[in-house]
């Protein structure tokens, strides 16, 4: 009920302004809802109210004449045209409304809009109308197609067995390209997934955890597939329980034969594809390196130690042998000198024996044999006493003097350093 | 992946959460733009918020929930609330029969055996890190249920969660692989899944106080609704009143019968004792809410006695009195709070599983005025599951944004964007007999486009539109006590007459008075029978545009310009 609104008094401005509205209150709204996103994108776009309204106008007449974008039409064969609607149960739906092209992937939009058309072109009242006989058949097919795939349990039914949605697998020693083969057929093998995403084939570069994924997945296959479709039909009539309970019977087994069967070939597709997959071998080589590789990792510190180990023995052979060697070259040295000291020993000896005998003894004229005997002890005790540097001296000095007197001097001065008696020398 | 990139709209699979404390729910959209629940694997669509590990092994939801009589120590209830908190800031009461939080290196976690070993250490497992795994629960159900990878999520979160908390809540939820759409706010998310089932798109002008009643806490929020859109007033939180609180008085009652019957007291028999005798009752008070009476069997409850006892409502109804006046202090405190009058109030909306209680209902039913409606479903079989309500407005909410970019709509969550000026007072326009009524009411954001038909008055001729501003006033009127009616009284009701003669009976009424001018426009020549438009459209400075037109005829067109302090 809307309110009434009072009589105005005459003489009235057609609009007077007052007064200003009371100050606001600042608060914050919840973004939340259907009409917070028509604020936010006034606010945002900084639109007014009304020229709001005009674009989302604008947007929503776009989007429906978007829908109205009609789609090229797929060819009607003779053939097709000419199917007798009572084997519907043999017909390719998809095909009878002009979706083969896209088959499950039609969205139901699609087929209305599919079956729509083919309607406005096949009715029997057109036909009859372009003075064609008035052979309904083929809208029956299209109106039998429609009644399938408007249901979406009869539907899937029908796409379980949709042959023309097959992609079939190829063998294992077909060449050609492994991903482009495999990978359609696994797609196609795909929609019957409950689960989605379905994971793809994949191609060379895919890693080793994306290819565990794909197989994993479908070997784990969880399958909506169904095979009623292929059911024999059962007698509706009522004069024959027996046999009608023997065909669903029938029916029952065949359905459970068929899923099996296609658990069984999907598993050895997967198989087939498995055992042919380059990437596989790819994957097991990459392995064996890595493996290898981890295993000279871990081996290396245990080769270094070893090497180490080797060189330090080494190095200590080496030492012990070069030591060994200066030991016996010293001792061989020191030996050699104590037989030179030795030998210029005995021939200093012979020298200042010499020097004795040169200096005739050390008297005048033919010497007596007391005076050979006397100066040749107190050579020997000379001998016996002088220390080697001390001889070596005598024996250079010595060396230069043929007078017996200064010889003699020498003697002297030699055995004076020593000290002690010498009779024959000082006389 | 890649796959539902291309596809766009389409594949987009987008799912509402509700993390509560006690429980957390999961919603979808469906095709056909229905909201419905998503089970878990257990097939519950309240799926209790916890986790328990016996050794490594994890259970989730209701299969954890019952972990907690005889694995408790290993049995994570209650962490919502603990996201983002520093130990010295959680309150850990509800955490007193389960596993209890600590803190370890500043971060609260709990100390959870992981391990099946003999003698292996408690693990120290963060709250950030049981919400994950408690969200990957989820998600996994959802994504079972869905058959479909989850592209996006909004995740209810309550009202004083600080952007601390809202923050650590997003990155747990990324880490769990979930991409977070947006967080909302728990009751607005409540208003908005009622608003999108009984309303449409276009929900009248009201002010809605939305009520949840947890389990472990209730929360309350007034909202103003203007034009589709929700304006929070004032918000309120009880953390001691909720299902557990009602449980407890259950427990204490049948804890007394039980000592009185074999002389030892459950409550202080065994840990194990007090969870056999909580998980009953919550069962129990459950079935007080649908049924009138209900029976409670504990095996084995204290010193190998059994224990089997019955208790109708209205006896349970009693034993909870203080919890349930609790609650109705709790609500008028809330509308005090908004500066508001329980008139003022045009709906009230109950969420969380405790409101299923019937006597809540009752009793708020006294504080509000008849006009008010009040939707829970002791009222109406048709209302919506107050538990389920708050995760079905996240699933509206994330159906909404879900073709948007993220960076859409983090822009449109700016402040700059959601905080508007909002009408002070209501404005409309003056109708025969002095009446306002009111074209926008107080608390409308600006700016704001309105219109509204008038009838002429039956002669026709000129008529005047006078705009006014308008503020609430309320009326008291004494209805005096006829006396006729007390002898009449006397015979029917002896106990009523007491509390008559007391009071005195009175009658509150919320009218709207005129009290400035805006402008006046004058359409002259009206026919008789003509209709009159009004349209009002304000910007975000206050100033007002004015069109008046007849139906069929020229518009008479005026601006008043904001007020001076305003520039």
């Amino acid at each position: 009920m809307t309110a009434v609104l009072p009589s105005a008094k005459t003489g009235l401005a057609e609009f007077t302004s007052y007064g200003a509205l009371s100050a606001h209150i600042p608060r914050a709204i919840e973004p939340l809802g259907p009409q917070y996103l028509s604020h936010a994108r006034r606010m945002l776009r900084g639109r007014t109210w009304s020229e709001d309204e005009r674009i989302q106008a604008e947007l929503n007449v776009k989007s429906i004449e978007d829908e109205e974008v009609s789609e090229d039409e797929e060819e009607e064969d003779a053939a097709m045209l000419a199917r007798d609607p009572k084997d519907w149960k043999n017909q390719d739906h998809y095909q009878v409304l002009g979706l083969s092209k896209y088959r499950y992937k039609a969205t139901d939009e699609q087929i209305r809009r599919a079956h729509r058309k083919k309607v406005l072109k096949h009715h029997p009242d057109k036909r009859a109308q372009a003075g064609d006989n008035e052979d309904d058949g083929f809208f029956k097919c299209i109106q039998k197609a429609m009644e399938i795939l408007s249901d979406p349990v009869r539907r899937r039914q029908f796409d379980s067995v949709d042959e023309g949605a097959n992609v079939p697998a190829p063998s294992k020693k077909s060449k050609g390209n492994f991903y482009r083969q495999w990978g359609a057929a696994f797609e196609a093998e795909g929609r019957f997934s409950k689960k989605t995403p379905v994971p793809k084939l994949g191609d060379e570069k895919s890693s080793k955890a994306e290819v565990d994924h794909f197989y994993n997945f479908f070997y784990s296959f969880d399958s909506w597939r169904t095979f009623e479709y292929l059911d024999e039909d059962v007698p509706d009539d009522s004069d024959n329980r027996d046999h009608k309970r023997h065909i669903e019977r029938k029916n029952k087994a065949a359905r459970q034969k068929h899923k099996t069967e296609d658990t069984a070939r999907l598993r050895k597709m997967v198989d087939d594809c498995l055992s042919v997959d380059p990437r596989m071998k790819m994957f097991k080589e990459a392995e064996k390196k890595a493996k290898e590789q981890r295993k000279w990792e871990r081996e290396a510190d245990a080769r270094k130690a070893a090497e180490d180990a080797k060189k330090a023995k080494e190095e200590a052979e080496q030492k012990a042998k070069e030591d060994e060697e200066k030991v016996k070259e010293e001792r061989e040295k020191s030996k050699k000198a104590k037989e030179a000291a030795k030998n210029a020993k005995k021939k200093n000896r012979r020298v200042i024996k010499g020097a004795v005998k040169d200096a005739n003894y050390f008297v005048e004229g033919a010497a007596s044999g007391a005076a050979i005997d006397a100066a040749l002890n107190e050579t020997d005790s000379l001998l016996e006493k002088i220390d080697d540097s001390a001889l070596a001296d005598l024996v250079q000095k010595l060396a230069g003097q043929a007078d017996a007197a200064a010889a003699r001097g020498l003697f002297a001065e030699a055995a004076s350093s020593i000290g002690g008696e010498w009779k024959v020398f000082a006389a | 992946m890649s796959e539902a990139q291309q596809n766009g709209d389409e594949a987009m699979t987008v799912i509402g959460i509700s993390f509560g404390n006690a429980n957390s729910s999961l919603s979808f959209t469906g095709s056909d733009g229905n909201v419905d629940l998503i089970p878990n694997q257990d097939g519950d669509r309240s799926i209790p918020s916890a986790l328990a590990y016996v050794g490594e092994d994890e259970y989730h939801g209701l299969q954890a929930k019952a972990q907690l009589i005889r694995n408790s120590t290993n049995t994570v209830v209650n962490f919502r609330d603990f996201i983002g908190k520093s130990f010295s800031d959680i309150d850990p009461t509800y955490s007193h029969r389960s596993a209890r939080p600590v803190e370890q290196e500043g971060v609260v976690g709990y100390k959870i055996v992981t391990s099946s070993e003999e003698g292996a250490e408690p693990e120290f497992v963060s709250v950030s890190e049981i919400a994950k795994r408690h969200l990957l629960r989820l998600k996994g159900s959802a994504e079972d249920f869905l058959g479909k990878a989850l592209t996006g999520a909004v995740i209810t979160v309550p009202t004083d969660f600080t952007p601390k908390q809202r923050e650590e809540l997003n990155a747990i939820a990324t880490s769990a692989g979930i991409h977070v759409l947006q967080i909302v706010p728990e009751p607005v998310s409540a208003l908005l899944a009622y608003d999108a089932a009984t309303h449409g798109a276009f929900p009248k002008d009201r002010i809605v106080v939305v009520v949840d009643f947890g389990y472990t806490r209730s929360d309350g929020a007034v909202i103003a609704v203007r034009g589709g859109m929700y304006t929070v007033l004032a918000t309120a939180h009880n953390y001691e009143l909720g299902g557990a609180s009602l449980d407890d008085s259950l427990a204490d009652h049948f804890a007394k019968e039980f000592e009185k019957k074999n002389g030892i007291d459950p409550r202080k028999e065994s840990a194990r004792s007090i969870a056999k005798l909580l998980a009953e009752c919550e069962i129990t008070r459950k079935t007080l809410s649908a049924s009138n009476s209900a029976t409670i069997s504990i095996e084995s409850l204290a010193g190998g006695f059994d224990f089997h006892s019955n208790i109708n409502r209205l006896r349970f109804e009693m034993l909870a009195r203080k919890q349930f006046d609790n609650a109705v202090s709790f609500v008028e405190v809330l509308v005090k709070k908004a500066g508001l009058d329980v008139l003022d109030v045009d709906e009230v909306v109950l969420a969380g599983g405790s409101s299923h209680t019937p006597k809540i209902l009752d009793r708020l039913q006294a504080v509000f005025p008849e006009s008010t409606h009040i939707a829970a479903p002791s009222s109406s079989a048709k209302a919506l599951n107050p538990a389920e309500l708050i995760a079905r407005g996240a699933a509206v909410q994330a159906s909404l944004i879900a073709g948007f970019e993220q960076s859409d709509i983090d822009e449109s969550l700016q402040p700059v964007v959601t905080n508007a000026p909002h009408l002070a007072k209501a404005v409309g326009v003056v109708v025969a007999d002095s009446k306002f009524f009111p074209l926008l009411e107080s608390y409308t954001a600006v700016p704001v486009r309105r219109s509204a038909i008038f009838d002429v008055p039956a002669e026709g001729g000129d008529v005047l539109v006078g705009i006014y501003e308008a503020e609430r006033e309320i009326l008291t009127h004494k209805v005096e006590r006829i006396a006729k009616d007390t002898t009449e009284e006397d015979d029917l009701d002896d106990d009523d007459e007491p509390f008559s003669d007391e009071e005195d009976e009175e009658t509150r009424e919320k009218v709207l008075k005129p009290t400035t001018k805006i402008a006046e426009a004058v359409i002259k020549g009206t026919k008789t029978g003509g209709k009159v438009e009004v349209v009002l459209n304000i910007t975000a400075d206050l100033k007002v545009s004015i069109a008046v037109r007849e139906i069929g005829g020229a518009a008479v067109r005026g601006d008043v310009p904001a007020a001076e302090v305003q520039k």
